[in-house]
């Protein structure tokens, strides 16, 4: 007699999908419900340090690109509470626990935005690394969760390409505007490293997921993998990677790189970066703002209903 | 963009899921998005809205920013009728009679192609 147990890690074990409603162990589930929550809210609040810079962008192009740019990280946030809503959850339940900020969104939207530049460096950079992440994604075990990462994956291409093509247009401009892009890159870079977490030997769970493939790749193979795509876009741009130690291993055919600052990294992971704080408030109040819009929705939808209209 | 956020020394892998909330939650509708002339509706995902009008528009903004269909439909999942999967084991395997093949019948090689 085959178990349910083993009749799922079949599934899983022939790339199959699991889907909504088949038989899928609780701490598969939840483990799901985890990541995709927080993936959804790092989507939502990644809007905010983009939505920054809307309405000082330099030309009409880049505020366009710009908007539509946020709005599809909104459309992704979207796509990802759907996903998490086939495991059982509410949405509203899941944002409201991210309003009471108890639960927790990717750290790399923790940092500020300060000049123009840091939005091209978050397209090529933030963008480069969640594709890196997201691509290993889209062959995920769970259905839902791998289809929505095919949505996302071929837009976050406007997102990554976007940004880099910002940043020539900066580095191919005057000294100030390339100084610029130097500070974005100064400021970004670790930060953007340590957005594929803990190394594989301090990252707790990374075992069990590979199992159920809901990851696919370690961490440090993810964060291997950008570092060495990264580097010559960089050197296209001319701009220095603040890491001294950075350089070609000839004999791994990899880039050798330094150390992240493990202390930082879980300063802001557990709520201290500069900006966690003010992410949720500005969260939270936009969702109290728009508490009347959605009692009108209601009301109206009552109405109509009420005097037989579909 | 992504990812799951490291557990912190001690941290429990398992999230809260369930929070009081303010007002009424929005009914749930599934979304089908025709991807062209010529292919069927094709679920694409699910989203919340009050009525079946403004499901519509939100389809359209979350689903077609990029001119991927021509037609969408909304349904309130409420409405959806399926098989569960056990059911649709047994339900599938009394389908299961060869005889309904084309592989089933054997065919001289002189007759030729058919």
């Amino acid at each position: 007699m085959v178990t349910q147990e083993e009749r799922f890690q079949a599934i899983v074990d022939a790339e199959d999908k699991i889907e909504p409603t088949d038989w899928m162990p609780d701490a598969y589930r939840k483990t799901l419900i985890r990541q995709i929550a927080q993936h959804a809210h790092s989507e939502i609040i990644g809007m905010q340090p983009e939505g920054n810079w809307i309405s000082r962008a330099p030309s009409l192009h880049r505020k366009a690109i710009l908007m539509a740019k946020v709005q599809d990280e909104a459309g992704h946030g979207l796509y990802l509470y759907s996903a998490a809503e086939t495991l059982g959850v509410r949405r509203d339940e899941l944002q409201e626990l991210l309003h009471q900020g108890k639960h927790k969104y990717s750290s790399i939207f923790n940092y500020p935005t300060l000049n123009w530049a840091d939005i091209g460096t978050i397209g090529w950079l933030v963008d480069g690394a969640a594709i890196t992440n997201q691509v290993m994604l889209t062959r995920c075990s769970y259905g839902p969760y791998a289809r929505g990462m095919v949505r996302i994956c071929k837009e976050e291409s406007f997102h990554q390409r976007q940004g880099y093509e910002s940043l020539i247009k900066l580095c191919h401009g005057s000294e100030e505007q390339k100084a610029l892009a130097q500070d974005a890159l100064d400021r970004w870079w670790w930060p953007s490293l340590m957005m594929f977490g803990p190394h594989d030997t301090e990252s707790t769970h990374t075992e069990q997921s590979m199992a159920w493939k809901i990851k696919r790749v370690s961490n440090d193979d993810l964060r291997q993998q950008f570092v060495d795509m990264t580097v010559p876009q960089a050197d296209y741009l001319g701009l220095r990677i603040p890491d001294p130690e950075l350089r070609w291993n000839e004999d791994r055919g990899h880039y050798d790189f330094g150390e992240i600052d493990w202390d930082e990294f879980w300063l802001v992971v557990k709520g201290d970066g500069p900006m966690n704080r003010d992410r949720v408030a500005h969260k939270a109040a936009a969702w109290q703002e728009g508490a009347w819009v959605r009692a009108a929705a209601v009301a109206h939808a009552e109405k109509k209903a009420r005097r037989g209209a579909v | 963009m992504t990812y799951e956020v490291p557990l912190a020394p001690g941290e429990s892998p398992e999230i809260d899921t369930t929070a009081e909330t303010e007002g009424v939650a929005w009914p749930m509708w599934e979304v089908f998005v025709r991807a062209r002339r010529g292919v069927s509706h094709v679920h694409i995902g699910s989203l919340h809205a009050t009525d079946a009008e403004t499901a519509l528009q939100n389809a359209r903004d979350v689903y077609t920013r990029r001119g991927e269909g021509v037609s969408v439909w909304v349904v309130p999942s409420s409405e959806i009728r399926s098989f569960e999967p056990d059911q649709a084991a047994e339900y599938v395997d009394s389908n299961e009679k060869s005889y309904r093949l084309a592989t089933a019948y054997e065919i001289p090689d002189e007759v030729g192609q058919m």
